[in-house]
């Protein structure tokens, strides 16, 4: 165990510094990871590349031998000897080509004439090939014995049973059209039609028949009727079983005997071997294909949980690149090592193809999405660093066991002993490892490089906000809803800034377009395309001049000759000429040629070889008569005479040309249509794919309200489709009177209170606006001493907020001069009182329990001191809190009744209350307590302005108010008055829930304090059992103003939780509180019995929604929402939401609605968690945000409230609340249930009725 | 060359196996279904885990909203459109691992491509989709018979592993060569074992992954014994002794899409 727990620290401590490491040089890391892929994947570049193109190599004819099967024995002699070179080819193949011409050519002759004389002699030169035999010492050697047997075709071909040959030596000519027989041949009307019977109509892969029997491609042929060179080419093709070179020298020798070519320049000297590689079938490549199909998919879907980064296809890119250069190491490692002989399929008939899918398998992507959401999980406000290192270390323990298991599993799988399954385990050995090693270099650097460049643009977006806000938290992401306009995958370890004038300004599209090809320098690489195919025409054309140089050359050598056989008369004369084009006329076949081929007889070609011998040329001259003899009657009909040279043309371009004009168009025309094809299917796949994306995502999720930028000052708001709804302007009731900024607003439909920064309470009528109540009484001022208005006039001087402590020490000094003159003034001065009462009254009860100072303060009265000093000790402590108050108020903190922001500046305020005179204010509290027992208590309680009010609740016509001293009041809202109080702790009171009559307080110190308000007075005690505190109507109890009303601490949650409480809410017989110590708790109101206490949140909780469903949301610091189920206590969701805080939070029956520090409003999907779309709000204004109905939302700008419809996201209606207001951002937005909106503009409430529009649309 | 062909006729024999047993506790199995639809309707269990809701197809939560409106008309569209995306799956896998197991080399003519695609009887493709989609609506229907809710691994991607590595075992039972019956029967074994492991890990897939394996190589014995069809070199009694293993990581691959497709369409 102990071991275990070592073990693990000691690896999560190493991966810290290794994050730490990364994050730090990732520049010189990534260097190093490339240099390191490159080493290892350099021994790769020795081996071919997977393909199926077939491999030559050559060997002089001269001596040569078949290689002996066994390998070891023929290492010595060659050393670039291919190492498939091994034992005897499947067969050798000797072709014989000939070349044929009528010569000399009469200008009477038809277009068939030129081929077909030449190709009636095939039969003959069959015959003698057939009949060829060797006779030497030794005895007979037919060809029988030597060729290669072939047996039946395959069932599937029985259209070529009659022209491939069956049962009997492999020999190919154009003769087996008319299966060898020349009778045939004569009676044949039409040969081009024969020869193009079997052409395949769609576009050929593979060899067709004319091509195997012709054995050149059908260009070169020139069996067609327009071949003006009037030479016709084809070839025998012998297929050889055995290398005996004797009888082919014989053969050859005889051939050139009888059919001389003399000016032939073949070379005669090498035999190609030519190597055949592994075929792919459709029946096996629809299977690899789905495996790849399969690859993609779970790629695809591992990649998209990637989340919360800056560059999403970025990273995702990157992980990708991870696996698949970890596995290229590996092939690259086991090669160097010499342990891959069956990459290419050797003895194993898997190939690394096949079986590359399930390496990306195994391997996975799942460490490297572990490590990106560790990461992003981090605090936001950390430094980059230690945020990598956080991750890692975090994540270091799972990783390293995944990694281990994983390791042991293939381990097993080695254990088989089958040769295929330990190759697989050997890569995928290597693989995991170096996938390890580039995961924690590679992966983990590119990562601190995206959420730095998160940062720098989160810096750059958020700096004019800093410079007017208070500083919040300069860290913040979440990164989703900000995309790029236009998304492209960003190189994930390069910093790339786009080029200025791209980033400012948007461009008009067809510029864009311009810039696009710009960019990729399109036209450019077009243009260079051509270039290189005119330079290939130019060179093929360079070479034709010099053929027929020799062609010129020949014929004067020939002419005498010709004249000599005294033919001259008869037309012009052909020669045939033996080019460099002429040799090794097979390399111009389909590779697929001599596969396809052997195929048809089931012998397969794949990872065997052939050899090819150098081909025999044969020159075959005819003349007229044998030409005229062989014409078949109906062609003399049919062809016109074969106009040679220009005068021909007209005829020729007078002739119907069906067959031989698209014979030439043919490859042209087909490559067109395959384009033409391609194009219009991609075009539709682009179409299909949209419709579907269309079909499946109606609501484009996360789309809506993003390309809302911030909205400028004046301009007008408007949604995404540019539409800005109509605009109307009314004035709205203003409810001024408070002389600072509103810190807190409750209501109840009817009543609205509002407490500002110094503590004034004043109660309001919703309907009309009136001020009905200001607590403390406007008269009560009056009454005071100068203090009241000292203070009120020290609030509107200028120098008050400027110079804080020059004016502390003026207002002291002033306090302490004003002081000593009105003493009895003092009555209504809570202390003041306190002191006074305290001592006349009780002084003997309480002097033992009361400090020190107490007592003496009581001694001094008595001996009839001045208590000046006393007095002035009090005010120097009223004065302080008063300051801290202002201390708060200058930073503009007071968005939310119980910002965290402020929340420092308090509890320091507090805490100096506290270590000051806390004991004081302890006598205070009991005394009070004491008192209620035995009389009401003081009707004229002035409340206590040492202490701002925090939190707020309302209440039929009650208010409850917690202060920042820890003291609950209880107001009557109509009257005034204070109907009772409770200090029982000093610890200020940060949230507060009244409902019904009991009061929940929540304060600084993490406890919670449950109440209970009774009625004392024995009149109305009935009336007040009556009040429905039983019932479960919500409804508020009235309490009389006879009553006289208790406040009695029931139960105290002493240590709730470790840290300040920031949060309360209460529905549905729970309560909830959330917490700066992450967590949040749920208590049952009834007996305040803990339930649950939630974990999840990384920061602490800034913000609570529970409802009567029982479902709960809560918000924290990390930006981060969680939904929670109630009743189990179990997580529901968890959503990355803001950057920064997320300030406030609430639901409707189907949506999730959210603001963050970040001023943008989020609109979650409640149920899956989606967020549907968001809101860029005006700066200062992010929380300001209300739900009217469960569609309507209304959100405030600057000097005006916009209203939206939630489910689809439409800006409705944007109303301009007066000019005076233009200049203040709506900090608070309350609604009322008169469907009255309350908007907090500073120091003034402005009371809006719905439009009567959006009324009507509701 | 005629391996292919047993396993084809094999495989298409495992889907119809496992066919007719759902429909005779098709009764308990329509309860269990609609048990669950109620639970469905309680938004708080609906959601089983966070990444697993944020995860596919956005019409996940107007799913729920429908399903928590209690229309059993909905609960009955949403089986439909499960087992029709569970036929369509086992019908592409019953080609495609046909096709694996040719082992032809050429194919010629793109009239013949159309017939090697289809070179397995008529019946097969639809079979074997009948069979992967009651299988795949079984796994999750036992899974909330007995109450323990599968939460391990939920994700699409895991799903396509698990496919990848099933595709993989097959690959491995036609191409490689192995010294004996015994040592390939026994490594199948062990991948499909692992395969479960390593995606399923729950009691329930491993006894409804045996009782598969079972009954269809009993089913499988059977037709061989009649002389439907035969296997060239039996060491199983009449079959091939690594039928089972197939039998049973199908199971698995199949029950684990269909878990997901439950998840993902219900909640």
């Amino acid at each position: 165990m102990t071991l275990t727990e070592k073990l693990r620290e000691r690896i999560s401590r190493a991966f810290y510094n290794h994050g730490l490491l990364c994050a730090s040089y990732p520049i010189p890391i990534i260097l190093f990871t490339g240099l390191c892929i490159l080493a290892c994947c350099y021994p790769l570049l020795k081996l071919p590349l997977p393909g199926t193109g077939p491999v030559e190599f050559s060997t002089p004819v001269k001596d040569y031998f078949p290689p002996s099967p066994d390998v070891v024995s023929q290492q010595g002699d060659l050393s670039e000897r291919p190492d498939w070179y091994v034992g005897a080819p499947v067969a050798y193949i000797q072709q014989i080509f000939v070349k044929a011409t009528v010569s000399p050519w009469q200008k009477n002759f038809l277009a068939v004439d030129v081929f077909r004389s030449p190709l009636s002699r095939v039969f003959q030169l069959v015959e003698e090939i057939r009949n060829h035999a060797l006779r030497d010492s030794s005895g007979v050697k037919s060809l029988e014995e030597v060729c290669l047997q072939v047996t039946d075709l395959l069932p599937g071909l029985k259209k070529l049973r009659n022209l491939l040959p069956e049962h009997g030596c492999l020999l190919l000519s154009p003769g087996n059209f008319w299966q060898n027989d020349r009778e045939r041949f004569n009676a044949d009307p039409d040969i081009i039609k024969t020869i193009h019977q079997h052409e395949p109509k769609a576009l050929q892969t593979s060899a067709t028949l004319k091509d195997l029997l012709f054995g050149l491609p059908g260009k070169y042929s020139g069996v067609n009727l327009y071949n003006r060179k009037r030479v016709v080419s084809y070839t025998v093709t012998l297929g050889l079983q055995r290398y005996d070179s004797r009888f082919l020298s014989s053969l050859r020798s005889r051939l050139k005997l009888l059919h001389p070519s003399p000016n032939c320049t073949l070379r005669e000297d090498s035999i190609v071997h030519v190597h055949f590689k592994e075929e792919i079938g459709i029946a096996e490549l629809i299977p690899l294909v789905t495996t790849y199909i399969i690859l993609f998919a779970y790629i695809y879907f591992s990649t998209r949980k990637i989340d919360m980064v800056k560059s999403k296809w970025g990273l995702a890119l990157a992980a990708v690149v991870t696996v698949l250069s970890s596995l290229l190491m590996s092939v690259g490692l086991c090669t160097l090592f010499g342990l891959t002989p069956t990459l290419n399929g050797g003895s194993v008939p898997v190939s690394f193809r096949e079986i590359f899918p399930y390496l990306v398998v195994v391997i996975g992507l799942e460490n490297v999405l572990v490590l990106t959401k560790s990461v992003v999980s981090t605090p936001v406000d950390l430094e980059v660093k230690l945020r990598i290192a956080q991750g890692l270390s975090n994540e270091s323990w799972s990783i390293m066991k995944n990694m281990a298991t994983e390791l042991g599993i293939i381990l097993i799988g080695y254990f088989t002993l089958v040769p295929a399954i330990q190759e697989f385990c050997l890569f995928a050995v290597v693989g995991l490892v170096s996938d390890f090693f580039l995961q924690m270099l590679f992966f983990t650097t590119v990562l601190s490089i995206d959420i730095r460049r998160m940062e720098l643009a989160d810096l750059n977006k958020r700096l004019p906000a800093e410079a007017c806000l208070p500083p919040a938290k300069p860290a913040s992401r979440s990164q989703r809803y900000e995309r790029q306009p236009a998304v492209r995958p960003a190189t994930p370890h390069t910093i790339t800034l786009q080029p200025s004038s791209f980033r400012n300004l948007r461009l008009p599209k067809r510029l864009r377009v311009i810039y696009f090809f710009a960019r990729t320098r399109l036209a450019q690489r077009l243009i260079m395309l051509s270039e290189n195919q005119t330079q290939q025409r130019e060179q093929q054309a360079g070479l034709e001049p010099l053929g027929r140089l020799e062609t010129n050359q020949h014929s004067w050598a020939q002419g005498p000759e010709g004249r000599g056989n005294g033919q001259t008369e008869l037309g012009t004369e052909a020669e045939v000429t033996w080019g460099a084009e002429d040799e090794e006329i097979w390399r111009k076949l389909s590779f697929r040629h001599w596969p396809s081929l052997f195929s048809y007889y089931n012998i397969t070609l794949a990872k065997r070889y052939i050899s090819i011998l150098p081909a025999i040329p044969v020159t075959l001259y005819l003349n007229p008569q044998e030409a005229l003899e062989v014409r078949h009657p109906q062609e003399a009909n049919r062809y016109h005479p074969f106009l040679s040279s220009s005068g021909g043309k007209l005829n020729a371009e007078a002739q119907p040309d069906q067959t031989s004009s698209r014979l030439q168009g043919h490859r042209d025309v087909t490559l067109y249509k395959v384009a033409a094809l391609g194009l219009a299917s991609g075009i539709l796949l682009v179409l299909l794919l949209f419709c579907l994306y269309r079909l499946l995502c109606p609501k484009n999720y996360g789309q809506n309200g993003l390309s809302h930028s911030r909205r400028r000052r004046g301009d007008l708001p408007c949604d995404d489709y540019g539409y800005s709804p109509p605009e109307t302007e009314i004035v709205p009731l203003v409810l001024r009177g408070h002389l600072m900024d509103i810190e807190c607003l409750a209501s109840d439909g009817m009543l609205l209170v509002s407490c500002c920064l110094v503590g004034q309470i004043r109660v309001w009528d919703a309907q009309t606006g009136d001020c009905l109540t200001v607590i403390p009484k406007p008269r009560l001022r009056r009454d005071s001493s100068g203090i009241f208005d000292y203070q009120e006039s020290w609030d509107h001087s200028p120098d008050g907020k400027t110079g804080l402590d020059d004016s502390f020490e003026s207002s002291h000094q002033l306090k302490r001069m004003l002081s000593p003159p009105q003493p009895p003034l003092f009555c209504d001065q809570p202390d003041l009182t306190s002191l006074i009462d305290t001592n006349f009254s009780e002084q003997v009860k309480v002097a033992e329990s009361e400090p020190r100072l107490r007592a003496v303060g009581g001694r001094q009265k008595e001996a009839g001191y001045d208590f000046s000093s006393l007095v002035g000790k009090v005010y120097e402590e009223h004065s302080t809190s008063n300051c801290m108050n202002f201390g708060g108020l200058s930073a503009p903190h007071g968005q939310a009744g119980f910002c965290v922001g402020g929340s420092t500046a308090r509890s320091l305020g507090c805490g100096s209350e506290e270590g000051g005179c806390g004991g004081r204010r302890r006598s205070l509290g009991d005394e009070s307590l004491s008192g209620f027992d035995k009389s009401s208590p003081l009707p004229s309680w002035g409340g206590d302005f040492e202490s701002s009010v925090w939190s707020l609740d309302l209440q039929g016509n009650l208010i409850v108010a917690g202060r920042s001293n820890g003291k609950l009041e209880v107001w009557d809202a109509i009257e005034g008055t204070l109907r009772s109080s409770n200090d029982e702790s000093q610890s200020g009171i940060t949230a507060l829930v009244f409902l019904n009559n009991r009061i929940v307080a929540a304060r600084l110190n993490g406890s919670l304090d449950f109440f209970s308000l009774e009625t004392h007075t024995s009149l109305n005690h009935l009336q007040f059992r009556g009040a429905p505190s039983r019932s479960s109507i919500p409804s508020s109890p009235l309490f009389s103003s006879s009553d006289v009303i208790v406040c009695q601490l029931t139960h105290t949650v002493s240590c709730a939780h470790q840290k300040p409480i920031t949060a309360l809410k209460a529905a549905a017989g729970r309560l909830v509180t959330g917490s700066q110590d992450h967590t949040l708790r749920v208590f049952r109101l009834e007996d305040s019995c803990c339930l649950f206490t939630l974990q999840g949140h990384s920061g602490a909780i800034t913000a609570v929604y529970i409802d009567q469903t029982m479902v709960l949301a809560s918000g924290g610091q990390d930006g981060a929402i969680c939904l929670w189920d109630v009743l189990t206590g179990s997580k529901v969701s968890h959503m990355y939401a803001h950057r920064g805080d997320v300030t406030s939070l609430t639901c409707t029956t189907s949506c999730v609605i959210s603001s963050g520090l970040d001023d943008v409003i989020s609109i979650w999907d409640r149920s899956s968690g989606i967020k549907l779309y968001s809101i860029q709000q005006e700066m200062g204004c992010g929380s300001s945000l209300g739900v009217i109905s469960d569609n309507l939302l209304v959100t405030g700008g600057q000097g005006c409230v916009s209203f939206w419809d939630i489910g689809y996201g439409d800006l409705l209606q944007t109303v301009y609340l007066g000019k005076s207001n233009e200049s203040q951002p709506a900090r608070q937005i309350l609604v009322l249930e008169n469907a009255a909106i309350v908007c907090n503009f500073g120091s003034e409430l402005s009371l809006v009725y719905v439009p009567s529009v959006l009324e009507k649309l509701d | 060359m005629p391996q292919w062909k047993d396993t084809k006729l094999s495989r298409c024999v495992q889907r119809s196996a496992a066919g007719p047993m759902p429909r005779l506790e098709s009764g308990a199995w329509s309860c269990s279904c609609a048990a669950r639809a109620r639970h469905a309707a309680r938004p708080g269990e609906a959601a089983p885990k966070a990444d697993a809701m944020q995860s596919p197809s956005p019409s996940a939560g107007r799913a729920e909203r429908e399903a928590s409106g209690g229309a059993a008309t909905t609960w009955r569209q949403h089986l439909v459109q499960r087992s029709v995306v569970l036929f369509v799956v086992g019908a592409f896998m019953a080609l495609v691992l046909n096709l694996l197991q040719i082992q032809r080399n050429v194919t010629l003519f793109p009239d013949e491509v159309i017939a090697t695609l289809f070179s397995s009887a008529w019946w097969v493709p639809p079979c074997c989709g009948t069979a992967a989609a009651v299988v795949g609506l079984l796994y999750p229907c036992i899974d909330s018979h007995l109450g323990e809710p599968h939460k391990f691994k939920r994700e699409w991607a895991s799903v396509m592993r698990c496919i990848a590595v099933f595709v993989g075992i097959n690959h491995a039972s036609a191409k490689l060569d192995f010294a004996n019956n015994v040592q390939l029967s026994l490594t199948l074994a062990a991948l499909s074992l692992g395969l479960w492991w390593t995606f399923d890990r729950s009691r329930s897939g491993l006894g409804l992954g045996i009782t598969i394996a079972f009954v269809a190589t009993l089913i499988t014995q059977f037709l061989v014994y009649n002389g439907v069809y035969q296997y060239t070199s039996p060491d199983f009694l009449y079959i091939r002794s690594w039928l089972p293993c197939i039998f049973f990581s199908g199971g698995v691959t199949v029950g684990n899409i269909g878990r997901q497709l439950a998840m993902v369409i219900i909640v």
